[in-house]
């Protein structure tokens, strides 16, 4: 585990510049790819759920669920990056709970790991070379030992009709 | 300072004395005090909470429920029932008896009667009866509608009614009453009724039916149409009696808010409407039910009843073309697939059972299929995410009693989904029914004069110019005026016997050419082209006329090219069957066309072009023909027509008989590609747009003369 900081109040992406300043991130992992969302936009982490599927929706929307009487949209974050669907065989996977302008969404990836404090000195912008819609979905990309962590923004994630018009 | 105290008191004894001036004031503040006002938006808050109580209260009592001996059983039902009473009582201080809703009516009936000088007697029943204030907002507006509408249109004038025996007082009923979670309004007037005969013949006009249509409707029935979008408009272009206007703005003000309206009226006693709205819209009762392993809810509202069928019973689901149907008590009723609609994917098991759910959407009535039926269950409609909203299908969401999420289906949406899968919805069958008149009915019109003062018309497309020709150069041979034109000579025809030509001077000629053969129509004077729908209103049994219609407001005559065509060219050329059994090469033509006026236009179009043609109005007509050993060369049928379409018919003489490889064409006024593929999987040999004549003669002349080759 990483050192911990206390909250310092001072979070939110346009805060990952500024130098000598941590930011925490929930991190989870896709097809052994690492994701962070910052860790205040997260509400819940939930373990397999039972979804209500939900018919003619788009394919990014793997249904609804019940969280403590709150209707919870569970999108399917392999979906929205255009991943292959993941395999029936390796469970149902995990679920992060984030509040997008009052609706609840649950973000459906394959683990949820640890939370991390990283320096913004690791921080880098998107390679040109990734994907264009990783890009659109991706703030940018922290090193760390061994493996790179894309920051996701999720409020583009979550702009369904901004993907829908390109 | 004493001055200054003494001072207070001095004045809190005159404010004292001075609001409680007169006894009965001071009486009437008491009670005023026991009410109080309170923001709207915190009651609605309440409300949401308490639609959350209920909820988790289900939730619980389906948790202990097949437990009897549960410790919690008994706290759980005080719970319950404390929950309800805290349902009922909050909904309370949303109630206002409906009777707001119609204090102002009286007025405006007042207003009405004197302005159109009606004695008008209002009355209004169950005014107390209590429903929510947001359910009250939505239908203020529509009620004074109805009610004004009643009072100007629906009640005779007194003269009227005097003459007709009625008392000279018109009445007008309201009625309001609770009957089972709805409230029921009843508007009723005691005056002339639905014009049914009128409202028949503005649906034929506005396109909404056709003739054929129209007949198989009941009174009631037809009624329904003052309901429609578009059948407003015209009532009020013509200003004449008739209760359409703005009528489906109320329906669609009552149906949003999940309520229904009826209309039953009897022409000279007559009208009453009925409006069933929920009590009210946060919390609603909905029927659970199961597909493809899925639950959905459907608003209780909506649902008349509940069918089961299984593989023996006597209700089964029939197919038509693949649209599922069901008899129910002697009617036909469409059926929707919630899994085909849904896309919920194919089930492979066999299911044993089946049950349809009818439901009534204004007056549509249909069967949704589904696998399971449960219980109904008080729901709490909460709004779908935006990124679902687009999905018309669903008009919400809630949590049921064991804390899954459902959807819950809107059955306006499935009645309109159900137009691209299966069986006719009101809307669906509105839009083709519109776009065939309008394809079929909307031409460009020559109007003439010739003979006499009345107006003629022709189809422009059939004439080929328009040409001045100069008396003199009008030559006669064997008694027939000729005239010389391009190099040929062309028969001239007149549209009467005694029809005149002009002394000296020019005379208009309308040129109809087919081919190498060109004839003349001599007239008096062209007056206008005109782009019109066609509707031959009066059908004559005149030679030389297809009947009369309105054109630009004029009754008109229109005249059959055909007829005139073989005259010129009977006469002419001799007959043209004669001619062409020389030749031994007769084809037997079958037409089979609903539109007596397309019957009456290709008729003598193939006949000139030396086929035989037989017509007939109805595909039935024409496998009666088959069943009885007619043989023909070619068959032209057309797509849209009442009773067995175009489709249809051709699946049908493809199948068996005597004309499974007679050549087959297609007549359609639409000819998409999409229609086009469909023709040809179906058995057709050609798609011909209609009023394409050339095309038409060719493609029977290339796979005749083909067919005669091989």
């Amino acid at each position: 585990m990483n050192q911990i900081v206390p909250s310092s109040g001072k979070r939110g992406s346009q805060e990952l510049v500024t130098t000598d300043n941590h930011q925490e991130f929930v991190t989870m992992f896709i097809e052994g790819q690492m994701f962070g969302i910052p860790v205040l936009m997260v509400q819940d982490v939930l373990g397999p759920q039972k979804i209500t599927r939900i018919p003619l929706a788009p394919p990014e929307v793997a249904g609804s669920l019940n969280l403590r009487g709150r209707i919870v949209t569970a999108i399917d974050v392999r979906m929205r990056l255009r991943l292959p669907r993941r395999n029936p065989e390796a469970g149902e996977g995990m679920s992060v709970v984030v509040d997008m302008r009052g609706e609840l969404y649950s973000l459906r990836v394959d683990t949820v790991g640890e939370v991390l404090s990283l320096p913004a000195a690791k921080f880098e912008r998107n390679p040109p070379t990734l994907d264009p819609l990783w890009r659109e979905f991706s703030d940018g990309i922290y090193r760390l030992e061994g493996k790179l962590l894309v920051i996701l923004d999720v409020p583009r994630l979550l702009d369904f009709s901004r993907s829908e018009a390109n | 300072m004493p001055a200054v105290a003494a001072q207070v008191p001095a004045t809190a004894d005159h404010g004292a004395a001075a609001s409680g001036i007169p006894q009965g004031e001071a009486k009437e503040s008491a009670v005023a005090a026991q009410t109080i006002r309170v923001n709207v938006e915190l009651l609605e808050n309440l409300m949401t909470l308490v639609s959350e109580l209920v909820l988790t209260r289900n939730q619980l009592l389906q948790m202990v429920r097949g437990k009897d001996d549960s410790e919690f059983a008994t706290p759980l039902q005080r719970l319950s029932h404390i929950t309800t009473d805290l349902q009922e009582g909050v909904m309370k201080t949303r109630m206002q008896p409906i009777g707001n809703a119609w204090a102002k009516l009286p007025r405006i009936v007042r207003d009405l009667s004197v302005e159109m000088s009606k004695k008008i007697d209002l009355q209004m029943f169950g005014a107390e009866t209590e429903l929510d204030r947001q359910v009250l907002e939505l239908i203020k507006d529509p009620l004074t509608h109805m009610v004004r509408n009643s009072a100007d249109h629906g009640l005779e004038p007194t003269e009227e009614r005097r003459r007709i025996g009625k008392p000279e007082v018109g009445k007008i009923m309201l009625n309001a009453y609770h009957e089972g979670g709805h409230i029921i309004i009843e508007i009723t007037d005691d005056g002339r009724g639905l014009n049914i005969a009128r409202i028949r013949q503005k649906a034929l006009q506005n396109g909404l039916a056709t003739d054929a249509e129209l007949a198989d409707l009941t009174d009631q029935q037809a009624a329904q149409f003052i309901f429609r979008a578009g059948f407003s408009t015209a009532e009020k272009v013509t200003s004449v009696s008739g209760r359409g206007v703005g009528m489906d703005v109320v329906r669609t003000n009552i149906e949003k808010i999940g309520g229904t309206v009826e209309l039953k009226t009897q022409e000279g006693k007559g009208t009453s409407f009925v409006i069933k709205i929920p009590l009210t819209l946060a919390i609603v009762s909905a029927l659970i039910v199961e597909c493809a392993g899925e639950r959905f809810a459907i608003p209780q509202i909506s649902v008349l009843e509940l069918v089961r069928t299984t593989a023996t019973s006597e209700h089964g689901i029939e197919v038509i073309n693949n649209a599922p149907v069901l008899r129910l008590r002697d009617r036909l009723l469409p059926l929707v697939s919630l899994r085909t609609l849904l896309k919920l994917g194919s089930g492979d098991e066999q299911r044993t059972e089946t049950f349809i759910v009818v439901t009534q959407v204004g007056n549509y009535t249909f069967g949704i299929i589904v696998d399971r039926v449960f219980d109904t269950e008080e729901i709490v409609v909460k709004p779908v995410a935006p990124i679902l909203r687009h999905i018309n299908m669903f008009s919400g969401n809630t949590i049921l009693g064991d804390g899954s999420v459902i959807m819950i289906l809107d059955p306006n949406g499935i009645a309109g989904g159900t137009g691209e899968m299966a069986g006719p919805t009101p809307t669906n069958q509105e839009a083709t029914t519109t776009r065939e008149t309008r394809a079929e009915d909307q031409q460009s019109l020559l109007v003439f004069r010739a003979g006499s003062d009345d107006l003629k018309a022709v189809p422009l497309a059939l004439v080929a110019r328009l040409e001045e020709i100069d008396v003199n150069e009008i030559e006669r041979s064997h008694g027939k005026p000729v005239v010389q034109y391009r190099g040929k000579l062309m028969p001239l025809v007149l549209v009467s016997p005694d029809f005149k030509m002009k002394d000296e001077g020019q005379q208009p000629v309308l040129v109809f050419a087919d081919k190498e053969h060109t004839m003349g129509l001599v007239v008096d004077e062209i007056v206008d082209i005109v782009e019109e729908q066609l509707k031959i209103q009066l059908a004559v049994d005149q030679p030389g006329l297809i009947g009369t219609a309105v054109i630009s407001g004029k009754a008109t005559d229109v005249i059959d090219a055909g007829y005139y065509l073989i005259q010129a060219w009977g006469d002419w050329f001799g007959s043209p069957e004669k001619e062409f059994e020389s030749s031994n090469e007769t084809h037997r033509v079958l037409l089979v066309d609903d539109s007596p006026f397309f019957r009456n236009l290709l008729t003598p179009l193939l006949s000139v072009a030396g086929y035989d043609v037989t017509s007939v109005e109805s595909a039935d007509k024409a496998l009666q023909l088959r069943d009885s050993g007619t043989l023909f060369d070619a068959i032209i049928s057309d797509i849209e027509m009442p009773g067995m379409n175009g489709f249809d018919f051709a699946q049908a003489i493809r199948s068996e008989g005597g004309w499974a490889s007679v050549p087959l064409f297609a007549l359609s006024s639409h000819a998409t590609d999409k229609d086009f593929e469909r023709g040809r999987a179906v058995g057709f040999t050609d798609y011909v747009a209609k009023f394409d004549r050339e095309a038409l003669l060719q493609t029977l002349a290339q796979t005749l003369s083909s067919k005669g080759d091989a």
